[in-house]
Parts: structure tokens; sequence; C-alpha cells
């Protein structure tokens, strides 16, 4: 069943110098309980992809085109009224990009988790027996509610930022990075935690990460992006061991690897592109190995390559 | 005499920095002890000539500090820090009334602050952060100029612009006229931490402490700067220290490491052979710990063998400082690990050809 579906999103930034297409054209669409990931290098545009399934694009951005139906409802068309009472937070919620250093000082953890329940009216002892239990479930101790942001462990922190998102039993979970500013260690306890989030409460989830490594530990389907737009999108397997895009190619095999033999790490020369004058024709084009005359005049579109595989590159057109 | 290898370059022998905590007034007035972050706690190693050696562990473990104190940008509580220098930058400290210690071996943890100029050639470090290390206001060009100012190299301008172009080549930031003058925001990630490389490499030091160059760069550049790093150690014969909170890239560039847990090395081997044969149960857990991008990971929990979080670095734990977190001294421990752990610090010792470890279990 389908939870959420993004059409030709458009999110742009217009800044005073110039319009940035942080998120240009892009489409998916997730079932009820699946896990999506979305990779990609710094600044093409996830992170904004999130804030638009949000509702919540920050100034000077807004959604230039294209709609986001989440259970059916475009919330591209709904009043901001109506997304705050409706979705937000209650179907779609979010753990934002270092949020755990964003933590309000001067509140005690169990204030902050359970602020969205008082607003919306439950009284305060079920919201605070609610907030115990999410600690519980995070792997916390509730005590702990008791305690201000500052007397937590980078870990523990972010286990209250998922507590969060959780409060309003979302059915859908963005998670933006959350583990990039964690050890391996708890990084590894945090992805734990959230595999018991999908398996045992059947949660759908997006987690973004410019790491491969995490988003395999989640995700049945990846997406990944490459300045503002979805290049590659396909389930786990397709896209680790059949990667069909020259850029999803480039940077699996760019990833130093634990294991099997160490191999001379391939690179992609140059740097992404600047989204308010993205070159025309394939965004790709120069920095790719396998550039065609038409790649630089022409934009490919996602197409679907085999089932469930969608690839925009004009080495496959047919 | 000082015990050293024809081929070692450094050799850190119980090397402690500690920073002590602040306490207010009314605390030292009601006799509470001193109180201190034991952020390197007594560790040793050394680093061979033309060798990448690395240091990891995860933050707060004290990587930083190691490196930092080994150039002396931070007090050195207590140990040696055995140098051998370029014998021009030996030449200049003699001048300076600093003898070597042994034939060619100077003490870093023992110059004298204000005599340690000279070395500052022959150290150089290069730092995480490729958009904070650089100054906004100065070129490529500027920034590389001063360092050649400060040490006096190049009697004109033209002979220091040679010296520029020449490491820019090094650094592979070429053709040389597209980049020296442009200013850091005019450059990207990859390419500012290129400049931070060349800044490190133009005094031609013996040895750089390179702390986490990568981190902060994306994956696809991240490949480039560690190639880089390849070339550079193959072409240059400089050594490094070469300090990372990621296995897999220590893999990539090491070929030794040292794996650090609460300010004390807990195993040290060929980088390599430690990944995929930990001894230590901290590095056991470390190794578990990574995900290698794979898509049945999702299919399985990934056990990490370690209980809890790191402690404070402040109250270390007595006997071995893993031991609250060790799964072979918390489940079902040998009688003998069961009173040596809490109890004693297990000694670091060779337990295979080139493999050391503090850990009970091997001793
Ligand atoms: N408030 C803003 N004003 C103007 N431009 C913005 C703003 N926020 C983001 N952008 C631009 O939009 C683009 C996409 O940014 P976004 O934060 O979505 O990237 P990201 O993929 O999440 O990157 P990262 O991996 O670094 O988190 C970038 O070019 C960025 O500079
Ligand atoms: N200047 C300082 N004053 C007090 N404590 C410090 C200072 N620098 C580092 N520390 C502490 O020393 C320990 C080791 O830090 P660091 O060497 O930066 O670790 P790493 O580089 O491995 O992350 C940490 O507990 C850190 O908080
Ligand atoms: S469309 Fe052309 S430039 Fe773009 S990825 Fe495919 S081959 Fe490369
Ligand atoms: S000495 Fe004991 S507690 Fe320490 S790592 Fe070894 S077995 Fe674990
Ligand atoms: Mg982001
Ligand atoms: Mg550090």
């Amino acid at each position: 069943m389908v939870l959420l579906e993004v059409s030709n999103l458009k999110t742009y930034f217009y800044t005073l110098r110039g319009i940035v297409k942080a998120v240009d054209g892009v489409s998916l669409t997730l079932d009820r309980g699946q896990t999506l990931g979305i990779v990609g290098e710094s600044g093409c545009g996830k992170s904004t992809l999130a804030w638009s399934i949000m509702g919540l694009v920050p100034p000077p951005g807004r959604i230039a085109g294209g709609s986001i139906k989440i259970d059916g409802d475009d919330i591209t068309k709904m009043r901001e009224g109506d997304v705050r009472s409706k979705i937000r937070w209650k179907k779609v919620s979010m753990i934002f990009q270092g949020a755990m250093n964003a933590l309000n000082p001067v509140y005690k953890v169990a204030d902050q988790i359970a602020e969205p329940l008082l607003y919306s009216g439950a009284p305060r002892d079920e919201a605070y027996a609610r907030v115990a239990e999410l600690l519980e479930m995070v792997g916390l101790d509730p005590k702990i509610g008791e305690r201000y942001p500052h007397e937590l462990s980078g870990g523990q922190k972010q286990r209250v930022v998922i507590a969060m998102a959780l409060i309003m039993e979302p059915d859908l979970v963005i998670a933006d990075e959350p583990t990039t500013a964690l050890d391996v260690v708890v990084q590894a306890q945090i992805l734990n935690l959230m595999k018991e989030l999908q398996r045992k409460k059947r949660r759908s989830i997006i987690i973004i990460s410019h790491d491969l490594g995490v988003v395999s530990e989640l995700a049945e389907k990846i997406a990944v992006m490459y300045a503002g737009k979805i290049v590659e999108y396909g389930t786990a397997e397709q896209i680790f061991n059949n990667p069909m895009h020259p850029y999803t190619q480039a940077l699996i095999r760019a990833i130093p690897r634990l294991t099997g033999p160490v191999t001379k790490l391939e690179y992609i020369p140059g740097s992404p592109p600047d989204l308010r004058s993205p070159p025309p024709g394939c965004r790709f084009a120069p920095r790719c190995s396998k550039v065609m005359d038409i790649c630089r005049s022409e934009e490919p579109v996602l197409e679907e390559l085999e089932k469930d595989h969608f690839v925009a590159c004009w080495l496959y057109r047919r | 005499m000082v015990q050293m290898g024809e081929d070692t370059l450094l050799a850190v022998k119980d090397l402690k920095v500690w920073f002590s905590l602040k306490r207010g007034l009314l605390d030292s007035l009601r006799g509470k002890p001193q109180l201190y972050v034991h952020a390197v706690d007594g560790i040793s190693f050394d680093v061979k000539k033309k060798e990448t050696f690395c240091l990891v562990g995860e933050s707060g473990c004290g990587k930083t500090t190691t490196g930092k104190a080994i150039l002396r940008l931070v007090p050195i509580t207590g140990g040696n820090a055995y140098f051998k220098p370029k014998p021009e930058i030996l030449e200049e400290l003699e001048k300076e009334g600093v003898e070597p210690i042994d034939n060619g071996i100077v003490d870093l943890a023992s110059i004298p602050p204000n005599k340690f100029k000279p070395l500052r050639r022959d150290l150089q470090i290069v730092y995480q952060d490729p958009f904070g290390s650089l100054n906004p206001r100065y070129r490529v060009r500027d920034t590389l100029e001063e360092a050649l100012i400060v040490h006096g190299i190049g009697e004109t301008r033209e002979e220091r612009e040679n010296i520029i172009a020449t490491v820019l080549e090094k650094v592979k930031m070429t053709p040389v006229e597209d980049f020296i003058d442009r200013y850091p925001h005019q450059l990207s990630g990859g390419q500012r931490q290129r400049v931070a490389i060349a800044r490190a490499l133009i005094l031609n030091p013996s040895l750089i402490v390179a702390d986490e160059p990568v981190s902060m760069l994306d994956v696809s550049i991240r490949a480039e700067i560690l190639e880089l790093f390849n070339i550079l150690q193959e072409d240059l014969g400089v050594s490094f220290i070469f300090i990372t909170h990621d296995l897999a890239v220590a893999r990539y560039v090491c070929h030794r490491i040292a794996v650090m847990y609460l300010g004390k090395i807990v195993e040290l081997g060929d980088a390599r052979e430690v990944i995929a044969n930990p001894l230590h149960p901290y590095t056991k857990a470390l190794v578990a710990a990574i995900p290698d991008p794979k898509p049945e990971n999702r299919l399985v929990v990934r056990e990490v063998p370690i209980i809890g979080e790191v402690p404070n670095a402040i109250f270390i734990p007595p006997g071995c400082r893993f031991h609250p977190r060790c799964i072979y001294y918390n489940k079902q421990p040998t009688p003998k690990l069961k009173q040596k752990c809490p109890a004693e610090e297990p000694p670091f010792k060779e337990v295979e050809p080139g493999r050391h470890t503090a850990c009970w279990m091997y001793d």
C-alpha cells in the first residue's frame, strides 16, 4: 500500500545570487512498512527533499512544482494549518540532521519529548507515561527524562531525538544522517534500534546518508541523488550488486572496504555542479568517464530498465 | 643511550598528556583534589622512516592529543618522544644550544619551547577541517608563501614562486596557474585539503601528522585524497602519523596501526592483519561495528560485542581500563580474568611477531 508518493517535485531556494534548484524533478513512492535509503554527496538535495516532505522548507526556499501525497493527501496543496494539525509529526516525522546538538539546553529531556503530545491536548500523566515508555524503547533508562541535554552522551542524545520523532506514532519517520556525528560503536547501536522500529513497529523509514554502508544497514530500496535529481533508483540488491548509472558505479568503487583485496581506490574527478547553474543535459556529464555527445545537450530521464530498477542515463537509451 | 633502530624516525616512550580540570577557588580551599583528563595516559610506539603509521579509535581516545604532543602544541606531562631530525635541522638546533642526546637523536618532549622552532620545519600537521584551516583572505599563493617566509626559505620571490609551483604539482593542483591565485571559497573541499597538504609538504618535513584529513570530505573526493597520500608517501618518502576513526580508511593508507582506547594503545600491528584478525576485545568490537556496504546487512542485527558507552577520561577504571565494557570479562570470565582484569593493568606485550596487545587473555 502506497504511503508516500512524490511526483516531479521541485524545491528551489530563491537567493539573492540566483535560484538554487536543490530538488529538481524528483519522483518516488514508498509503501507502508518499507524503508527507503537516499544517498548522494553533500549538497545534492537530500535534506531539502526531506524538508519538503515535512512541509518545512526553510526560506528563501519553497516548493516550485510537483506534488507530495501522504496517504493520498497532497500536502503541497494543503493549508499550513491543516498540515500542522493532520500530517506533520502525526503521519510523518523527522530526525533532523544535527538535531542532537540542537536540543533545547534549558528544558529537561522528558519535557522536550512530551511537548507535541501536550500541545495536542493529551493529559499530563498520560503524556509522561508515554515518554517513559518511549525512552525505554529507545534503550534509555526512563530516569534520563529528568536530565538536561548537556548531561547526556552523544549516543544518548541521539536516542532522545529518535524518541521525539516517535512520540506521535507517525507512519513514516525520516532520518536525516542520524549517525553521522557518532562513533562507529554507537552508530551500530543506533542502527540496531532503527532496525527494531522497522521490524516490530512496521514503520516506514526514509534513511538519508552520504554513507552507503549506513544505508545498507536499513534500506530495501535506494535512491541515488546527484545535483538535485534521482539518477538511479532500485532495490538495495540492484544498487549494490548491479549499479548501472556511472555515478553510482563510481561511488561504490570509491568506498574503502574493510574486507577483500586492497585495490587502488577510484575517485570521481571534479566536484558536483553549482545548483544555480547546472550544466545542460546530464548533470553528471562534466565528471562522467562515459560521457557522449548527447549527454551534454539533452537530459536523460529515469527509465525502468529491469523490474523496479530505474536509471537516468543515455548509455541505456532504447 | 637511546635504543632506536636504524630505520626508526620517531620513538615515543610512555608519553602522557594530562589536562588539569578547572576548579573554583572554593574547591581548592576545601581541599578537593585536583582532577585530570587523562587524554594520553602512557603510550609507546615508533614510526619508521617512510612509514604511514595510523592512530585509530573513537572520539576522545586521545589521537589528536598524541599528534599535538609530538608537535609540542600541548604541554607534555611525561614520557619521551625521540626523533631524528634532518641534518640541517640538527645543525640549527645545535646553534640554538640544543645538543642531541645521542647520535643525531633529540627528545621532542624535553626541548625548551623557545628552541623548538627549527623542528617546526621538520614536523608538520594537516588538520581535519579543510574549511577552517585556511585563511579565507589568503590566496593559495599567500598561504604557501607564508610558510616559506616564516622559515626563511627561498631568497627571492621567484625562488619562492618556483617552490610553490613544484609543491602544487606534487599535490596535483595543475595547471598551477589555474589555482595559485584562488581564495579558499573558490576551491572545492578536496582542493582545499590539497592546499593544506601542500602547505605541510612545502617545508620538506620528515614527519607529517595528518589529523582526520579526509573525515569531512565526501566519499568521491575522499578516495582522491587517500590516493594522494599513498602517492606522496611512495614518491617523497616522508613519514606520516595518520589519525582516523575509520578502520577502512586505515586499511588503505597505513602500514601499521595502533588502536587507542581511553588514552592507551590497546593493540598495535600490521594494519591489514589487525583488521582481518583483531586480538584485543576492543578492536574486535570496533571491527564488528563497521557497516560494510552490502545489501544483506539489513537482514541481520549487527552484533557488536561491547557493553555500554565510553566512560569519561577523568575517572579511569582501575585494572584494565576496558573491563567495564569487555564481554570476555563480564560474561563467564576465566578465574584468571576475574581476578586480574579489574585489579591490574595488563602489560602491553608482543604476543605474535609484530603484534602487540594489552590484554590478560594473551599474557
Ligand atoms: N536555506 C538555504 N538557502 C539557500 N540555499 C540552500 C539552503 N539550504 C540548502 N541550500 C542549498 O540547496 C542545495 C541542497 O542542500 P541540502 O542541504 O538539501 O543538501 P544535502 O544533500 O542534504 O547535503 P548534506 O549531505 O551536506 O547534508 C545545496 O546547494 C545548498 O547549498
Ligand atoms: N585542551 C584540552 N583541555 C582539556 N581536555 C582536553 C583538551 N584537549 C583534549 N581534551 C580531552 O582529552 C581527551 C582526548 O581528546 P583528543 O585527543 O582530542 O581525542 P581524539 O582526537 O581521539 O578524538 C578527551 O577527553 C578530550 O575531551
Ligand atoms: S547520461 Fe551520459 S554523462 Fe550522464 S551518466 Fe550517462 S553516460 Fe554519463
Ligand atoms: S584485560 Fe580483561 S577486561 Fe581487559 S580487554 Fe582483556 S579480557 Fe577484557
Ligand atoms: Mg543534509
Ligand atoms: Mg581528534
